[in-house]
């Protein structure tokens, strides 16, 4: 699904799964099942996955400019879609960011919907007015919304025709962030796709790891420091931290996802020859020692390297994660669907830390991207797939977990029936993945119980 | 999201909306920013791109007759999101046709070009007119029935500014003068209150952005009348009480002899001295702005140099308002062309919505919120309206309190060397910070901050004179926050009169040019 226009056909047939998924389990559940009733499916091992169809309460690919355009720093994000979709974009912000951050919405009006000449002329006219106003723009993301796709409005095209018009200064790329197509995180798996196609090609024979999946800078830099440590001959991330830097890509690069929701990146990069290494993410001290130990396998590391280099700071952390893994263990928790960070966490979390999974619900499940960590789930576990949001709702009040993974918008309506709850958005923002957040992510979810116990009422 | 906002207001009113799963996100307005502890009474048909080649009007009855069946609601609004409406589905006529027992309202919005307030006010006007549909206007006569007059208050809503404190004022307010309050709506309202609308003497519309529509058609089809002032700040009060009167045929200058407010009285004080003057941005929605224009000069002695709205449906009355006070009205829904003639007015206070608290920040000028959209922190736990007499003390304390105190003011131009009062101090009451810090804002992170904000200011550097280093040093002794002005009006002063190097001379004719 690295092809827009193919993305917009989608519309037409009924066939093509929403989600991008492959083959598979996607499709097992969509389109059969009138909404409530479970379908169930095996998985590998006996792992039974349950598929639902209905409400959803969940972002859509936009959110991810959110982070993307903090990442990428020379790129400017222009969502051409409805009021709505701006609104979205400044409350997933968090804030209103009225400062004239680097992203915007281009607003789809009435004559734009009358005719897609117009349309076009507009768009064209708003860009070649912000490129003048902000030269410091390198690469420039069209990004497709439900409007813009429902009017078929190609924006491939548009990006195509505005680069040239831009005579190379700019680069324009077109990706979709629209709720037809994605569901949050999934956001950055399209933007990441409409990268691949314009990565350099890497020099024959030269092997290197490409991480891939944003990372806080932080984070980033630790792992590039265990990286270099190892050996690793040649090491890059995408994103990368500027569009002008973009990794190159060819048969001798090795792929290491560092988020489970960039499938269809991985996909358009084992296309241009790159191999997938199969790994657990890297949560916490095991995820993170497993997810380093396969790479390092792959370049022929021995395992005694690694173990040495990653010794102190396993050590570390799991001197910080002993604190909390006291609070947690025996502690009931259920997963809405939401990040896609379900599954690698909910591991985490009952490997780890001792807490009893009572369900997870994942937006979409990318087999592609989980086997490794599938392998590592109970193997009588509540895993849903897809939302009926109310009925959802009906297991979650009968469950009553000691503390619940929801959406911004559920939060405080679950805290005022008695729940406690861990919005899932901040996983996705804060600095969680490595040896040296693996106690900061465990805090995340005590620190919701704690306040709990602190207050009188 | 307008239609939203008034089921959310509502009791017994469920809405079902045909859109996409990321529409949901409105949602989470109501649960984080008013910390609302229940969940709007929304469902969204999530209509996904594998849903668009199958049958999609399916979808909608499947979504309508579930949510009937769960959550039983007593009315049923229905209606599109923009990219709902593109799928041509007209759900609401699906509804209609699905033989539901509860009213069905369609919402006709043409989406794509109206806005949220007009959404809002649609959606009330026509649950109403649906609920209302085959009643009668009564006679009503409050002395004859031997009762006091009835009122009902509309136009309050979820996510409005400070509403629910406005409700309890105006209550308050009217039973002072004798009027009894029959319901208020949408806010608090079942669809079966709605029902007792025509039992009121008469409307107050509190909120005309969402509430005049309403209040016009139940005059003509109820011969109810209504009151059109909007009782914010001390003069708009004794006007509506006035008002009241007329309407309601009482008495009620007992009530506004009897009123209390310590705002006429803090504003004469000598403290208030250092508030002549002060020269006062204002933008927001049409009512709020045109209250606060007057409160600003009449009440507390400032100088408007600019207000605007996002409120295209009130231009007429905004442009009278800017007309009273020497300006010209800014209307439009573009922050940047606002943080333009924020930049360009160079004011001393901004009174906006959180959007131009965002931009006064990025400024470093002192700004209060007097309009929605709005934020968490406007929904205080205390007991804050805005409309009554308490509410213009309310006004009082939030307009002044970002500015210096009096004294403050000139005790830091007389001790200006000293490091307490250095420039990078902050007035003592907004707490210890730098004055770095504290403009230093808490959302976009390094790639807002770092944005010079003189590049937007219409004086491009390229234009800007050079200072004499005697000159610059000169300007360092005025105190720091009139030194910006100071600096921007010697250049401007300069510039117009083509002088390229800035001396001291030039900035003592610039000062005696423009006075403080
Ligand atoms: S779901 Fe579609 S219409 Fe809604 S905000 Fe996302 S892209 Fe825009
Ligand atoms: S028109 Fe405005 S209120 Fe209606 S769906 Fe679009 S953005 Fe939301």
């Amino acid at each position: 699904m690295t092809d827009m226009r193919s993305r917009s056909q989608a519309k037409a047939s009924p066939a093509c799964a929403a989600n991008g998924l492959g083959a598979g389990i996607g499709d097992q559940g969509a389109g059969q099942l009138s909404a409530g009733q479970l379908g169930a499916g095996d998985l590998a091992g006996n792992l039974q996955v349950q598929h639902e169809q209905g409400q959803r309460q969940v972002f859509c690919g936009l959110a991810g400019i959110v982070w993307l355009h903090r990442k990428i720093q020379d790129a400017f994000f222009l969502v051409v879609g409805s009021r709505t979709c701006a609104h979205l974009l400044q409350s997933a912000a968090g804030v209103m960011i009225f400062a004239e951050p680097r992203f915007a919405t281009a607003v789809l009006g009435d004559r734009d919907l009358a005719g897609l000449a117009d349309c076009n002329e507009e768009l064209d006219r708003v860009v070649t007015e912000l490129l003048a106003r902000r030269p410091d723009i390198g690469t420039l993301f069209l990004v497709a919304s439900c409007p813009s796709e429902v009017i078929k409005l190609d924006l491939e095209n548009a990006a195509e025709r505005l680069a040239r018009a831009q005579q190379g200064r700019v680069r324009v790329l077109a990706y979709s962030g629209s709720g037809l197509d994605t569901t949050f995180t999934q956001g950055e798996d399209t933007c990441l796709s409409a990268l691949v196609p314009v990565l350099p090609e890497a020099a024959a024979g030269s092997d290197a790891l490409l991480v891939l999946g944003t990372l806080p800078d932080v984070v980033e830099d630790q792992f590039r420091r265990l990286f270099e440590a190892l050996g690793i001959p040649s090491l890059h991330f995408l994103p990368p931290r500027r569009g002008s830097e973009l990794p190159p890509v060819g048969p001798g690069t090795r792929l290491l996802a560092a988020q489970p929701f960039v499938g269809d990146t991985a996909a358009a990069l084992i296309d241009r020859g790159a191999t997938l290494i199969a790994a657990p993410y890297p949560f916490g001290i095991e995820g993170t020692r497993a997810w380093i130990g396969v790479a390092a396998e792959a370049f022929g590391i021995s395992a005694e390297r690694v173990e040495a280099v990653t010794a102190p700071a396993a050590k570390r952390a799991a001197v910080g994660l002993e604190r909390y893994r006291a609070q947690l263990a025996g502690k009931r928790i259920s997963f809405l669907p939401d990040s896609q960070l379900e599954i690698p966490l909910a591991r985490f979390l009952q490997r780890e830390c001792g807490m009893e999974l009572v369900e997870v619900g994942v937006p979409y499940l990318d087999r592609r991207m989980m086997g490794a960590e599938l392998d590592w789930l109970p193997a009588a576990l509540r895993l849903t797939e897809g939302q009926d949001l109310e009925r959802q709702l009906d297991r979650l009040r009968a469950d009553r977990p000691d503390l619940t993974v929801c959406g911004l918008g559920l939060a405080n309506p679950l805290e005022a029936e008695g729940l406690t709850t861990k919005w899932s958005i901040e996983l996705v923002f804060s600095p969680v993945h490595g040896f040296d957040q693996a106690a900061d992510l465990a805090e995340l979810f005590v620190r919701p119980l704690n306040r709990r116990e602190r207050l009188a009422f | 999201m307008g239609a939203i906002r008034i089921a959310a207001s509502m009791q017994g009113v469920h809405c079902v909306l045909h859109a996409p799963q990321g529409d949901s996100y409105a949602d989470l307005l109501f649960t984080m920013i008013a910390r609302s502890a229940k969940r709007p009474p929304v469902t969204y048909t999530s209509f996904q791109a594998r849903d668009l080649g199958a049958d999609t009007a399916e979808l909608v009855r499947k979504t309508l007759r579930e949510t009937v069946e769960r959550f039983q609601p007593r009315a049923l609004l229905v209606g599109e999101a923009c990219t709902g409406e593109l799928l041509q589905d007209q759900p609401a006529a699906l509804a209609q046709g699905m033989g539901f027992d509860c009213p069905v309202v369609p919402l006709e919005l043409p989406a794509f070009t109206r806005k949220e307030h007009w959404g809002a006010s649609e959606t009330f006007h026509q649950l109403v007119r649906t609920l209302l549909r085959g009643q009668q206007p009564r006679t009503l006569d409050p002395v004859a029935e031997g009762r006091r007059p009835r009122a009902n208050l509309l136009g309050a809503t979820a996510l409005g500014f400070r509403c629910r404190d406005d409700i309890a004022e105006v209550t308050k307010l009217l039973d002072s003068a004798g009027v009894d309050v029959n319901l208020s709506a949408p806010a608090g309202a079942s669809p079966e209150d709605l029902l007792r609308i025509p039992e009121a003497d008469f409307n107050v519309c509190l909120y005309p952005e969402i509430a005049q529509s309403t209040c016009v058609w139940l005059e003509r089809m109820f011969k109810q009348p209504w009151v059109k002032t909007v009782p914010i700040g001390v003069g708009a009060t004794r006007d509506f009480l006035i008002e009241v009167g007329e309407v309601a045929g009482i008495d009620t200058s007992a009530a506004i002899a009897a009123g209390r407010t310590r705002l006429p009285w803090f504003s004469r004080s000598v403290d208030s001295t250092y508030l002549t003057g002060k020269r006062v941005f204002i933008f927001g929605d049409a009512s709020h702005v045109i209250a606060a224009a007057r409160i600003a000069t009449e009440e507390l002695g400032f100088e408007v140099v600019g207000l605007g709205s996002y409120s295209r449906e009130f231009a007429r009355e905004l442009r009278a308002a800017a007309e009273r006070h020497g300006v010209e009205a800014l209307i439009s829904d573009d922050y940047l062309e606002v943080e333009a003639a924020v930049l360009e007015l160079a004011p001393e206070l901004v009174l906006g919505t959180q959007m131009e608290r965002h931009i006064a920040k990025r400024a470093g000028i002192p700004c209060a919120v007097i309009s929605s959209p709005v934020h968490v922190q406007d929904f205080p736990a205390r007991y804050a309206p805005q409309m009554g007499f308490e509410g213009a003390n309310v006004i009082f304390d939030t307009w002044v309190h970002p500015l210096m105190m009096g004294l403050e003011e000139h005790l830091i131009t007389m001790f200006r060397e000293d490091e307490e009062f250095n420039d990078e101090a902050v007035a003592s009451h907004l707490g210890s910070g730098k004055l770095t810090a504290a403009s230093a804002d808490t959302a976009p992170g390094p790639a807002t901050t770092a944005e010079p904000t003189t590049s937007a200011d219409g004086m491009g550097a390229d234009a800007a004179p050079a200072w004499e280093p005697e000159a610059e040093r000169e300007l360092k002794k005025i105190p720091f926050f009139v030194r910006g002005k100071a600096r921007r009006n010697t250049e401007r002063y300069a510039a117009e009169r083509g002088v390229a190097r800035i001396t001291v001379e030039t900035l003592y004719d610039a000062k005696a040019y423009f006075g403080r």
